[in-house]
């Protein structure tokens, strides 16, 4: 055992953090340590800086114009760039579909799409829920019936994340109502500019319209934007999932969270003295610290075994829970350390450049904005009940 | 031992539980959110009228009630409705002027009572968290009076408030019980500015600013330098009304959830039917008793020694915080994608359960300070 990095990885840390030094703009940087809102632009900026180096698709191969990263290597570049507060990549492009089209798509779509993802022609959104499936997605209604060379696409999608800024979107569909359900759906790619879409923004419990309803009238979309086969989705869904989940530990963030964390509870006082004092206030850090010190090691072991090769089964599920349930307190003790000004709610202030005057520490803002809006991570990529449903699976033998 | 409501406080709660079904609608609240106020006028006069107000305030004053007991009904009752109206303020400001008011100043409890008036208590300060004691905020005597200068954090209702009860220093050092006093400062006074923005949980507070704030000796509210054992029982009052309030909000949340999960289906079946939600479901309904239970403890032990009564405003601030954040967590989780959104009822319901922890002292705070307590 040698807990240590490589030389190489070590290298590839300082290349990354020179990197950002360099080229993550202040401006993108001040936004994420002060929680403020990111606009479309924001992230399109990111992207083309990431892609003019090579760097936004850390998990694809070199030859479809990605990074060629391990897992190792990935998880370096996550760990320093949420260290940095640099934006996060949008991932339903870049490390959801990319993927799928690599292994299932078509030639003309690899050579159609791949490039329009990395230079940011196309902004991907994720239709897979619906309101009457989620957990459940096998019982996707949202149909898709063949026409001559077109599916004409009837249905409605919900929870879109930022499916506002989109221009195509990835979908199930259901092609058969034969059979078990799973075996009737297809994975359509469609242009949300075709008539027939519409687009409708939810605000969630932090005020945000982060996700969006999105529906189908009947829509008709190309037949060549079918990936793979036809009532075979449900295999790429999956394929797409467990790729969803393998960063989904988020390490970089709980630590990045946690410095947050730190940092707040040294310019609090309480009773006089900073709040990192206070006995029981340092104890609820500390453990938060020492679950997710144990967190990054379990991480770095499925990181390490997938890097050789192996594919993660119950552990992904794990380290979701663990992951999520982690951030989740850090959230809550920050929205905690903040005290009395948890309770604002200006929204105006999360703009940049807003000069409304500010309320109480700059720290406080987004304090409880996050606790609120992170409650999400525990029920979207599959809900912990659902990962523990899958733990109590593989490894019961039931 | 007898736990049941005497006959006119159950009147009255079931009167208030009406009158808000048929007032307090999600409708009202988003129109509410969108005044200067950020409550609702009408709901206000309602609760006016059907004596709600008088109902915080025992007979000395004009009211006909005001015990612990009183406190709790009334305020469980806003809680489940999920009311915004600022009647903590009420209790909070109108507790001290009822308690330290002379003749002129506790005969606007009167207007008060009749709904005409509002308040704020403005004590805490940006860098003093919760401690009750930490002001620095100085009143100054001068000719006619005493000037204020200082800074107030979070003050709930302050936009909208008549009359504002401000805390200032008078002697003593910034952490001294001894020293503070109160005064009563009409909201457009000179020198009085206010940032104003809504809160997480509804309604409306402010920043205030006090620079070179004149006011005439008539406006101290008691004598100098001895407000601090006011200002607990003020806050003690409040806390009874605050705990009670999250009760309402658990009852609420426990009735959008038991509904959620008999109604909505997964894998062709209520999701009620799963074993992990049915677990979980029952270990709420456990903490939500604990929690009631917590809020008759104190609503009982309101008018005891100083020592009895602050260890169960500790105790009982820290369980229904703990319990709060158990129950919004799990409710959000239970609820899936719904859970997240604003326009969904849950929403404002656990925003504002959540937001109760961040008022007189998390539960942290009152662990340590019921440990404190104990020991001394
Ligand atoms: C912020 C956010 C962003 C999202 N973004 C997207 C997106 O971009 N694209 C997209 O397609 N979807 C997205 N989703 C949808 C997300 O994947 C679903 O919300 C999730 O799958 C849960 O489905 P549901 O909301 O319908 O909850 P339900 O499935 O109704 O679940 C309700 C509750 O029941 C539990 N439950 C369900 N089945 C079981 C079971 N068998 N055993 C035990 N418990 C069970 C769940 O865990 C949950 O607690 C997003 C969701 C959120 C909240």
């Amino acid at each position: 055992m040698d807990l240590s990095y490589t030389p190489e990885q070590l290298a590839f840390r300082a290349e990354v953090r020179a990197f950002l030094a360099e080229k993550l703009p202040p401006r993108l940087a001040e936004k994420g340590r002060l929680g403020k809102r990111l606009t479309k632009a924001d992230h399109e900026e990111w992207h083309a800086i990431l892609n003019a180096r090579g760097w936004l698709a850390g998990n694809w191969p070199v030859e479809f114009g990605g990074a060629g990263w391990n897992a190792v290597e990935r998880h370096i570049f996550e760990e320093e760039t949420t260290r940095a507060h640099a934006p996060r990549i949008v991932p339903f492009g870049v490390a959801m579909l990319g993927p799928v089209l690599q292994k299932f798509g078509s030639k003309e779509q690899i050579e159609h799409f791949l490039p329009r993802i990395l230079n940011g022609e196309h902004w991907w959104c994720q239709g897979y829920s619906e309101p009457g499936a989620g957990s459940d997605l096998a019982s996707v209604k949202t149909t898709a019936v063949r026409d001559g060379d077109s599916y004409i696409v009837n249905g409605q999608k919900t929870w879109t994340t930022l499916g506002q800024h989109a221009n195509w979107i990835f979908c199930l569909v259901r092609t058969s109502t034969e059979g078990k359900p799973q075996e009737g759906i297809s994975f359509l790619l469609i242009d949300m500019e075709t008539p027939g879409v519409t687009v409708r923004p939810i605000v969630l419990l932090d005020g945000e319209p982060e996700v969006n309803e999105v529906f189908f009238d009947d829509v008709r979309v190309p037949a060549e934007n079918l990936v793979g086969e036809e009532n075979k989705g449900w295999t790429y869904a999956k394929y797409l999932l467990t790729h969803e989940r393998t960063n989904i530990a988020g390490v970089g963030f709980a630590n990045a969270a946690l410095e947050n964390l730190a940092r707040i509870a040294a310019l609090e006082c309480a009773g006089g003295r900073p709040l990192a004092e206070e006995p029981l206030f340092a104890a609820k850090m500390a453990e938060l610290e020492i679950q997710l010190m144990a967190m990054a090691t379990t991480n770095l072991r499925v990181i390490a075994r997938a890097a050789a090769g192996q594919a993660p089964g119950a552990e992904s599920s794990m380290l979701k829970i663990k992951g999520t349930v982690i951030r989740q307190e850090i959230n809550a003790l920050t929205r905690t350390a903040v005290g009395p000004y948890a309770a604002p709610f200006p929204s105006e202030l999360l703009d940049e450049g807003a000069n409304a005057e500010p309320v109480g520490p700059d720290y406080a803002l987004p304090a409880t904005r996050q606790y609120f809006n992170n409650r999400k991570l525990s029920i979207y990529g599959g809900s912990n009940e659902v990962q523990r449903a899958i733990i109590g699976k593989a490894l019961l033998d039931l | 031992m007898n736990f049941e409501l005497s006959d006119e406080r159950r009147m009255l709660r079931d009167a208030l539980e009406r009158f808000l079904r048929d007032t307090c609608t999600p409708t009202a609240r988003a129109a509410a959110e969108q005044t200067e106020t950020g409550f609702s006028p009408e709901i206000w006069a309602g609760l006016a009228e059907m004596g709600v107000i008088g109902a915080v305030f025992d007979e000395s004053v004009g009211g006909f009630a005001g015990s612990g007991f009183d406190l709790a009904v009334v305020f469980e009752a806003l809680g489940r409705a999920g009311a915004v109206e600022p009647l903590l303020e009420v209790v909070l400001a109108g507790s001290l002027i009822a308690e330290r008011g002379d003749a002129d100043q506790r005969a606007l409890l009167e207007t008060v009572i009749a709904g005409e008036m509002h308040l704020a208590l403005a004590h805490y300060e940006p860098a003093g968290r919760y401690d009750l004691e930490r002001v620095a905020t100085t009143a100054t005597a001068t000719e006619s009076g005493y000037r204020i200068d200082g800074r107030k954090a979070v003050v709930v209702n302050a936009g909208a408030a008549d009359t504002i009860v401000v805390s200032a220093r008078t002697s003593g050092d910034v952490a001294d019980k001894q020293g503070i006093s109160l005064f009563l400062v009409p909201r457009n006074t000179p020198g009085l500015t206010l940032r104003d923005y809504p809160l997480a949980g509804g309604g409306r507070a402010a920043e205030l600013k006090l620079e070179a704030v004149e006011l005439p000796a008539a406006a101290r509210l008691g004598c100098e330098g001895d407000a601090f054992d006011a200002l607990e029982r003020a806050v003690a009052r409040a806390s009874v009304a605050q705990c009670a309030e999250a009760l309402g909000l658990m009852e609420a949340i426990r009735e959008l959830t038991t509904d959620y999960l008999r109604t909505r289906k997964q894998f062709g079946q209520p999701i009620g039917k799963f074993q992990a939600l049915q677990h979980r479901m029952a270990d709420l309904l456990i903490e939500i008793e604990q929690a009631r239970s917590a809020v008759i403890n104190v609503a009982g032990h309101l008018d005891r020694e100083r020592d009895l009564r602050e260890r169960h405003v500790s105790a009982a601030k820290q369980l229904i915080g703990t319990v709060a954040k158990l129950v919004a967590e799990e409710s959000i989780q239970m609820h899936g994608g719904i859970g997240m959104t604003q326009e969904y009822e849950l929403a404002h319901f656990v925003r504002r359960l959540i937001m109760i922890d961040h008022r007189f002292g998390d539960h942290l705070h009152h662990l340590a300070r019921f440990v404190r307590l104990k020991a001394a």
